[in-house]
């Protein structure tokens, strides 16, 4: 699709260039007031989370859709070293990085679909989602 | 891009005007933390509202600002987080825990003014 974007994560000024990325996309797609803050909080923890645990890596936005409804899809990926443990990684204030521990729990809150899928030295992909209101 | 920091009487004024990198937040505590001495201000604003997020990053950073600030000796007031940003905090589950908070500037040093002249300075 046309309204596709890849940024590519390996500095925190590209933390910010995924968040606004994803901020326009979603206004364009429909999405308003704090639902876009909520977005772009959930985009900047993912591209965090891929500086602080594999240097770099890359955050596509896209539209998506589930029958009438019309969402984002947000896929952040990295080669890096992966999570021994995801079910553990989920849990509130587990952290091996410099964050709060919040990062991908708190992510996972924002969004309404959310799905990490980890190998161990092969890297992380985080699948997430959410539905205008 | 670096945050302009303002003096204002005894108190540094710390107005962010664009999105932050996580090298610039860092940039703007190591600022205030030496400017408090410098300037033996009693008390420092960080004023927020242009920011349209405040992630675990941000909140931790600025947590970490106003506890050296208090080791320095002076109060920290965060002012102007808006509505979008603070419901996107509660959903995350980010708290400023002691750190004042205060609606915009004019709220932020009527706080300051209210202080003790002597928080914190114990000896003085």
């Amino acid at each position: 699709m046309a309204n596709d974007m890849q940024v590519g994560i390996s500095t925190s000024a590209d933390i910010v260039t995924a968040r606004q990325r994803g901020r326009e996309l979603a206004s364009e797609l429909g999405f308003s007031g704090s639902d876009l803050t909520v977005l772009a909080t959930a985009i900047s923890e993912v591209a965090r989370n891929i500086i602080e645990h594999a240097k770099e890596g890359e955050v596509i936005l896209e539209p998506t859709h589930n029958g009438s409804k019309q969402g984002i899809l947000i896929i952040a990926s990295d080669r890096g070293p992966g999570i021994p443990d995801v079910d553990r990684a989920l849990q509130d204030g587990y952290s091996s990085g410099k964050g709060l521990g919040l990062g991908l729990p708190g992510a996972k809150r924002l969004m309404d679909e959310f799905k990490v899928v980890s190998e161990v030295g092969k890297g992380t992909t985080v699948t997430m989602k959410k539905w205008v209101r | 891009m670096r945050v302009p920091i303002l003096k204002q009487h005894s108190y540094l004024i710390a107005s962010i005007q664009s999105a932050l990198t996580d090298d610039d937040l860092l940039q703007l505590r190591d600022d205030l933390v030496a400017q408090i001495g410098r300037f033996r201000s009693r008390g420092a604003i960080v004023d927020v509202t242009a920011l349209d997020v405040m992630d675990s990053f941000a909140v931790r950073t600025l947590r970490g600002v106003a506890h050296m600030i208090r080791l320095r000796g002076a109060q920290t007031v965060i002012v102007g987080i808006q509505p979008e940003v603070a419901f996107s905090m509660v959903q995350l589950g980010l708290t400023l825990e002691e750190v004042a908070t205060a609606l915009d500037l004019e709220e932020g040093l009527a706080y300051l003014d209210d202080q003790p002249k002597s928080n914190g300075r114990h000896g003085e």
